[in-house]
């Protein structure tokens, strides 16, 4: 065995870097490149009202490219992106500044750091499920509000609507926010805030003109992180929204369900062509395997 | 901070503590929700009031009677998860000992690892899925299923492992070198020892997200579902409080499966720590200035 390793040796080390890269590269042609191809390809296929047969057309791309309803579709996706991207930014800002200024001892950081993501760790189902009996009609919400009169009827638009989605995307996906700006934020050099303060700067001063530029690198992760997940997601959407809210996924989704899968296929391409120039346009401003 | 120093705390520090804790709330009050709920009396509703205290929904998650039988599906997804563990961790490790040499295409295959990041779910579900029924094969969730896994916790596994690998104190490598350790020695003994709480982060990762994972199972599991996929589809039919009850299950199994993980970490570093003491104690100063 050892002679074996040792006359091997010179060429494993040659070819190591190969070697070890060889199982991913696997990974990634037979689980993402294959899946993209096929799409593309079914893409491009005759469908009939029906059937889908083989065959080369452009009518799927240019059913969506025709169709009002494609442009409604992005716009109410790209607006529950929006809000969902601003509701987490601002949070994960408040809890990074709270677990890098305000909290002292590095053990607490810590802690309170993964006291805020350990749900990352657990079903997102069973957290998107737990919506309905907080805030439907006869959830706790509402239950809580009338006991205190804050209301006399329940509040009917907390539950299958944009509303409950949002909330659950924020639920969900405030930590991918987080945990990049906490990493950015805890390299800050704190000499150059003693700095600002010493030459008069005020808090807010400091925070627009120091902390945030130098948390751009982790805005740009986070943000590649929650837009993707938002604009991808048809879990919450789809029990949340009440069919309240018709986005990009929900249309295909709804494809799916009656077979029209060159269509489904279209909007996919479409969708990935526009998911990769946002995180394209991110990534040319922040150099992301920098912050590795 | 020494000792003698005052704190003194930045303004606006008692309302972010109060953010803070109101976002505890948030994160934890509707699982919480979810946890009271499944000890719903045996005629209670989906929803608030209780009809009662019993164990009736987790009785019938454990001995089912009527619509769905969580056991076989949390059989499957546990089966599942413990393989993508294994292999996340082993490709990922792989990948990052790569890239810390570098090699040709490092940057197209960064790009692609990226591109499976931010690739929407149903997409690899649907290409893969569709891709199954063109070569006229039947998706199951041990095939289709895992490769759809491991393109979300692959990903992720090599990022950490890239950022665990960027903090890793070269000189030590090179100590071994220098002392005559052979690659693999130096492989086993030096590498492998420092990244083992890296990896079992990546191994965590690659459990938990497999194991709750349903975006990217929805279109392959075929004709037997992992745990996620029939729970959603029993959100879809008539819920009872036994999904709550199957919610509560899931959760605490999942935050063990935490705890074992950062219990292991804490082993390892302690384990690491103890042998610095003793390599210390017999030569009488610390290690790093032996080498």
């Amino acid at each position: 065995m050892n002679a074996a390793v040792s006359a091997l040796t010179p060429y494993l080390k040659r070819y190591s870097s190969a070697l070890q890269v060889t199982p991913l590269s696997v990974v990634l042609l037979l689980f993402l490149v294959g899946p993209v191809i096929v799409i593309l390809i079914f893409s491009f296929y005759i469908f009939n009202g029906f059937f889908m047969e083989p065959g080369f057309v452009t009518d799927n791309y240019e059913g969506i490219f025709t169709s009002f309803n494609t442009l409604e579709a992005y716009l109410a996706t790209f607006k529950i992106a929006a809000i969902t991207w601003a509701v987490t930014l601002v949070f994960g800002f408040i809890l990074s500044y709270y677990f890098v200024f305000d909290i002292i001892a590095f053990r607490w950081k810590i802690f309170l750091f993964l006291l805020s993501v350990v749900p990352f760790w657990t079903s997102g189902v069973v957290r998107m499920i737990s919506w309905i009996p907080f805030l439907g009609k006869e959830g706790l919400l509402n239950r809580a509000l009338q006991g205190i009169g804050v209301i006399d009827d329940p509040l009917e638009f907390l539950l299958f609507s944009e509303f409950a989605v949002i909330v659950s995307y924020v639920h969900m996906y405030t930590l991918f926010m987080v945990a990049p700006l906490f990493n950015v934020m805890a390299k800050i050099d704190r000499s150059l805030i003693e700095a600002a303060r010493d030459s008069g700067a005020s808090a807010i001063q400091i925070f627009f003109n120091i902390i945030v530029p130098l948390c751009k690198p982790g805005i740009a992760i986070g943000t590649i992180f929650v837009v993707a997940l938002v604009m991808g997601d048809f879990v919450s959407i789809r029990v949340l929204s009440g069919g309240q809210a018709g986005t990009v996924l929900m249309s295909m989704r709804n494809q799916v369900d009656v077979l029209q899968y060159p269509f489904a296929c279209a909007s996919a391409v479409l969708l990935l062509i526009v998911l990769l120039m946002i995180v394209g346009g991110i990534m040319s401003v922040v150099d992301v395997r920098k912050q590795l | 901070m020494k000792s003698g120093e005052k704190i003194r705390r930045a303004p606006g520090f008692i309302p972010r503590t109060i953010f803070f804790w109101l976002f505890m709330l948030f994160l934890y009050g509707p699982i919480a929700v979810i946890a009271i709920l499944s000890f719903q009396g045996p005629q209670g509703g989906l929803t608030f009031p209780m009809t009662g205290f019993s164990l009736h929904w987790f009785k019938d998650v454990i001995d089912p009677t009527y619509i769905g039988d969580f056991r076989w599906p949390f059989g499957r997804s546990v089966i599942l998860a413990l393989i993508v563990m294994a292999l996340t961790v082993l490709v990922s490790f792989l990948a990052g000992l790569a890239y810390r040499k570098g090699f040709v295409g490092g940057t197209v295959l960064f790009y692609l690892v990226i591109t499976c990041l931010v690739a929407p779910s149903f997409l690899v579900s649907l290409g893969i899925g569709l891709g199954f029924a063109n070569l006229e094969m039947q998706t199951q969730w041990w095939s289709g299923g895992l490769g759809a896994h491991l393109s979300w916790t692959i990903p992720i596994g090599v990022l950490i492992m890239l950022a665990v690998f960027a903090r890793f104190d070269r000189s030590l490598e090179e100590a071994a070198r220098d002392l005559g350790a052979t690659e693999w020695q130096n492989l086993r003994n030096v590498v492998i020892p420092i990244m083992a709480p890296g990896m079992i982060a990546v191994g965590l990762f690659g459990f938990t997200l497999s194991y709750d994972e349903f975006p990217r199972t929805s279109l392959v599991t075929g004709t037997a579902n992992t745990l996620p996929v029939e729970m959603v589809a029993v959100t879809g039919t008539a819920a009872t409080p036994s999904l709550y009850a199957v919610g509560t299950m899931t959760t605490v199994f999942s935050l063990a499966v935490i705890v074992i993980s950062f219990v292991a970490i804490y082993f390892v570093q302690a384990r690491r720590a103890g042998r610095a003491r003793s390599v210390q104690a017999r030569y009488g100063k610390k290690p790093d200035e032996s080498g």
